[in-house]
């Protein structure tokens, strides 16, 4: 990510310390992960030390310090859908993809998460990829949505 | 539009606006909320917008996305006024037969009426609908009128009337004297009086006040502030401003989950027209009074939903809950006396100033006043959104308006209060629902979650699936929780594995004690709940696992096995089609059998056995029986014909 | 400042207003147990080792003493049945992590705690801040911090900082309850290196 774009978000919100994580947001939503010299730009802007950066980082799960794969793939584990048999379908995700959750594939395909609650309770177990909500899924479905992205 | 400068000019403009719109006009209202999109409603309100174009109506019919009627389950659904016809399950396929019968014609189209699971019976306005009849919607009843897009729909329904009469009539202590007097208990977790918490903050010497809506709604299973926020936001900001006002802020802030992206979109827009109209930013209709909102984004974090870790978030550091020997409402954020409420408490607070306090205590128990919206959802029929006066006891929320268990099921527990909340079993359900009622059955009110559970849900499962929840969002800070935490969920994982010991339940109690008396905030105070709950009620459940291997509810996995019975496989092929691991051994007229050392358990087979051989059957605790001898494996007879 | 007077276990003591309980009681010479607690250091309330019973107007409440701020006439009682059994299993809990610390097995013997009890855990820190904070609040050097949360926090230097302060400071190691430290920035040099 350019050093430019960061120093656009960063004076959008004023440069304020206290704007840190709003900042974050941005460049995660821009850039879909937070590389090392955009942290190290918005440390030295904000002047916010290192250690604190990385502990916001790793403690809100919004960011991601690694690249993401071309295709999030969400799996509602939220308690509405996890009574309706949302492991199995986490299961047939990983299996599918060949990754665990919190992973990215190698060649940058899939990123599997887990999310709690997308707000679609009633469509239970539901899994979303890239933003499109799957609802009613079983195993059997999920294996075969999934092969439909390249 | 220009700035509206006086509260007379508020209510001029919006007669104007009530003037330009004919009530006989049709409206088609689609419901957009986050369930109905995802079961096609952005396809359909497209669809009406261009078949309306087509046919030259656009002048008289107007078609608007608007928030969630809480009716997810039989989404999209369809609203057509001033008649209420509601048709549910819309596909854009039928947008062409309802524009040309029922907007052109006045014709109801049956088929897409709700048909009550029960009776069969027909409902054609909404209000007809069972799910609906025994609600009381206070706060949710705008949201299908409203597109959450505009601030004249809110205006039209009387929105910004209650902050008219505030500054027009009103000092800020006659704001706070209603809601004391209205005895409203936060909405989002604890149900602290919210008048309390108020005086104190107006009270604090400090001249910089802040007002915050909790809109961080985490609770897994959760989504009434979502609904709110995205169907009729500028309710929570008006009552914001409310705030405000009456305890002598000038900024507030919103601080809404990142997960929700539509919810900070109405927002931010709602901000930017209320402004746009003079109800925020300085001298709000010439009253003197500044107001200015910011809001602010989560980042991914269950425990920022803590008043004090959302304080510590909102000033750009980590979630850490600091402890609240003084309370936040005295120093809250960046050290200053700070409100925080609840979305839905925050929507309740226009309602409240415009009929009074007195008007919100007429509704409900002697300590819970006023509506509560939950969230029902689980093994229930309807599921959604669901607003009733407290008071009202389980039995009829699950029933009456859940319209029961599907699939013929037995009810087995109630999970309320979000994930440190509690299981209310079947011999509990008159309860009536109310912060005390609950705390004192063992579980809380919580935010509003409400989990239908059958008689196939494991309890031990469900207490480690809540606290393997805690250990991820606990923030870490202190041993109790964080290594608490950890213990329990190792145990408790233990026994659903088949390998729990004699004594594991003892251990839990013992960390429960520590980790209730000793954490710091009241994710951790509150965190073993769902293990104390459980064991209350369900200690049978624990004991089978532990003592005999067994699962009672035949839901953990390494605790039972597949098994096809010989009696009722008829050969069809389908479990040997689909089993993903190749374990099913079977061919024509040939009895199907499971080999034990191949099976997964991933239950396929379970699920693709037709329902009317219900061949494949769980079995936990005892031994699988033999297979049958290869001589015996052969059926006889033709399996039945299939129907056509 | 005005002074606040009050009384644990049944010693009268006095102090200032905004001290904390548990500075109030190491000045009057009553001991109560901490691990994260530093006198340099900003209170932080992580271990609830500290947990004491406030009595206040006839009610009984358990508090944390490095955070509470003292208060005029409550009765404090440093230890009880419950407070020892609370410190138990917390000492219990750490030593799944800890094992062989000397501090702990000296806590563990006054509180009747088992070193075995827990499953044991790989990590070897308790999470107590002390190198955290001394770093930032003391040497204002920010070489190390926390990343994640939950069950999976840990201490992680920053290797920039680290390969250029920590090697001449290092007061650090002393402060860490179970030696931890001192490995874990060996690894962190090696990997720099
Ligand atoms: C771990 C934890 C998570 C919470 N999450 C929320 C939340 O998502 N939304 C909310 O309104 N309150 C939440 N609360 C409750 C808040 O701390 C606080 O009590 C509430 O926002 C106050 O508003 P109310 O009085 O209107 O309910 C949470 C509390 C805890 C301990
Ligand atoms: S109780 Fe849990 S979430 Fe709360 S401060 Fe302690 S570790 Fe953090
Ligand atoms: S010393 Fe008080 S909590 Fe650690």
């Amino acid at each position: 990510m350019e050093i430019d774009k960061v120093d656009k978000i960063i004076d959008k919100h004023g440069g304020d310390a206290s704007s840190l994580l709003q900042i974050m947001l941005d460049v995660q939503s821009e850039n879909n992960w937070l590389p090392k010299q955009a942290l190290d730009r918005i440390g030295e802007k904000l002047e916010v030390p290192m250690n604190r950066i990385q502990h916001i980082a790793t403690f809100y799960k919004a960011f991601s310090l690694v690249p993401k794969g071309r295709h999030n793939v969400h799996v509602c584990v939220g308690t509405a859908c996890h009574v309706r048999g949302a492991t199995r379908i986490l299961d047939s995700v990983e299996e599918s993809t060949g990754i665990k959750s919190g992973e990215t594939d190698l060649d940058l395909k899939f990123s599997v998460e887990t999310v709690n609650c997308l707000g679609c309770c009633a469509l239970g177990p539901v899994v979303e990829v890239n933003g499109k909500v799957h609802g009613k899924m079983t195993p059997v479905k999920t294996s075969e949505a999934l092969k439909l992205y390249e | 539009m220009a700035r509206l400068n006086t509260p007379e000019e508020l209510s001029d403009f919006r007669q104007e606006i009530l003037s330009k719109r004919d009530p006989d006009n049709p409206c088609i209202s689609v419901c957009a909320g986050a369930g109905c999109v995802a079961s096609g409603a952005d396809e359909v309100i497209k669809a009406f917008k261009e078949e309306i174009e087509k046919q030259d109506l656009t002048a008289k019919v107007d078609t608007k996305g608007t928030g969630c009627p809480g009716f997810c389950e039989q989404g999209p659904i369809v609203v057509i006024y001033p008649e209420e016809i509601c048709y549910v399950q819309v596909k854009a396929e039928d947008v062409e037969q309802i524009v040309a019968e029922t907007i052109k014609e006045n014709k109801v189209i049956d088929r897409l009426l709700f048909a009550d699971p029960i009776t069969g019976e027909k409902a054609v306005k909404e209000s007809d609908i069972t799910f609906y009849k025994s609600q009381e919607r206070t706060v949710l009843c705008n949201n299908i009128k409203i597109d959450s897009k505009s601030i004249d729909d809110y205006l039209a329904l009387e929105g910004y009337s209650a902050l008219g009469k505030a500054l027009g009539e009103m000092t800020g202590a006659e704001v706070l004297e209603e809601v004391k007097k209205s005895n409203i208990r936060g909405r989002g977790g604890a149900g602290f009086p919210a008048g309390r918490k108020w005086e104190g903050t107006r009270n604090a010497k400090d001249p910089v006040k802040y007002v915050i809506v909790n809109a961080d709604e985490g609770d897994p299973g959760a989504f009434m502030d979502r609904a709110l926020l995205e169907g009729n936001p500028h309710s929570i900001l008006e009552g914001l401003i409310l705030g405000g006002y009456a305890i002598g802020a000038s900024e507030g802030y919103f601080y809404v989950r990142q997960e929700y992206p539509l919810a900070v979109d109405n927002i931010n827009l709602a901000i930017e027209q209320a402004e746009h109209y003079g109800l925020l930013g300085e001298n709000i209709l010439g009253s003197g009074f500044n107001f200015k909102v910011i809001v602010h984004q989560g980042a991914g974090a269950f425990v920022c939903g803590e008043s004090t870790a959302l304080m510590a978030s909102l000033e750009g550091r980590v979630g850490e809950p600091r402890p609240k020997y003084i309370r936040s409402n005295i120093k809250g954020l960046w050290q200053k006396p700070s409100v925080l409420n609840n979305v839905e408490t925050w929507a309740n607070i226009p309602l409240i100033v415009n009929n009074g306090g007195e008007w919100f205590t007429k509704v409900g128990t002697e300590t819970s006043k006023g509506t509560k919206i939950f969230s029902l959802v689980g093994k229930i029929n309807n599921t959604g959104l669901v607003e009733v006066p407290m008071g009202m006891t389980l039995h009829d929320i699950i029933y009456k308006i859940g319209g029961g268990i599907p699939g013929g099921k037995k009810f087995k527990a109630v999970q309320t209060g979000g994930p440190s909340g509690g299981c209310i079993p079947e011999g509990q359900l008159d309860l009536q629902v109310g912060f005390d009622e609950l705390t004192k059955a063992g579980s809380m009110m919580g935010s509003g979650g409400m989990i239908v559970l059958d008689e196939d849900t494991c309890m031990v499962d469900v207490a480690r699936y809540f606290i393997n929840f805690l250990t991820e969002e606990s923030c870490g800070k202190c041993v109790p929780c964080r290594e608490g935490l950890r213990q329990m969920h190792r145990i408790l994982t233990n026994i659903t594995k088949g390998r729990g010991r004699e004594g594991d339940i003892e251990l839990l109690e013992d960390i429960s004690e520590t980790t209730v008396e000793a954490s710091l905030c009241a994710l951790g105070k509150s965190a073993p709940n769902p293990f104390l709950s459980t064991l209350r009620y369900f200690r049978d459940e624990y004991e089978a696992h532990i003592k005999e291997k067994r699962c009672p509810a035949l839901a953990c996995k390494e605790l039972i096995v597949f098994h096809i019975d010989p009696a009722k496989c008829q050969a069809c092929g389908m479990c040997l089609k689909k089993c993903p691991a190749d374990a099913i051994d079977g061919g024509k007229k040939k009895i199907h059998i499971i080999d034990q050392d191949k099976c997964t358990n991933c239950g396929t087979c379970f699920e693709v056995c037709p329902d009317k051989f219900g061949a494949v059957t769980k079995i936990s605790g005892e031994p699988v029986p033999d297979p049958l001898p290869e001589e015996k494996r052969m059926i006889a007879k033709k399996s039945p014909k299939k129907k056509k | 400042m005005s002074e606040i007077k009050f009384e644990i276990d049944g010693i009268k003591v006095k102090a200032k207003k905004g001290e904390t309980l548990l500075d109030a009681a190491q000045d009057a010479g009553i001991f109560i147990p901490t691990l994260c607690h530093h006198e340099k250091l900003e209170p932080f309330g992580g271990c609830r080792l500290c947990i004491v019973e406030v009595e206040v107007k006839g009610w009984t409440k358990l508090v944390v003493s490095c955070v509470y701020p003292v208060e005029k006439d409550i009765i404090v009682r440093t230890r009880s049945e419950k407070i020892d059994r609370i410190r138990k299993t917390i000492i219990e809990l750490l030593m799944a992590h800890a094992p062989d610390a000397p501090e702990l097995k000296k806590l563990a013997k006054e509180y009747g705690a088992s070193r075995d009890r827990y499953e044991k855990d790989p990590s070897f820190c308790i999470h107590c801040g002390l190198c955290v904070r001394y770093c930032a609040e003391v040497k204002k050097a920010n070489a190390i911090g926390f990343v994640d949360r939950g069950i999976n926090k840990e201490i992680c230097f920053v290797p920039e900082i680290a390969s250029q302060m920590c090697n001449d400071c290092k007061e650090c190691f002393p402060l860490c309850p179970t030696s931890y430290l001192q490995a874990a920035f060996v690894l962190t040099e090696s990997l720099i290196a």
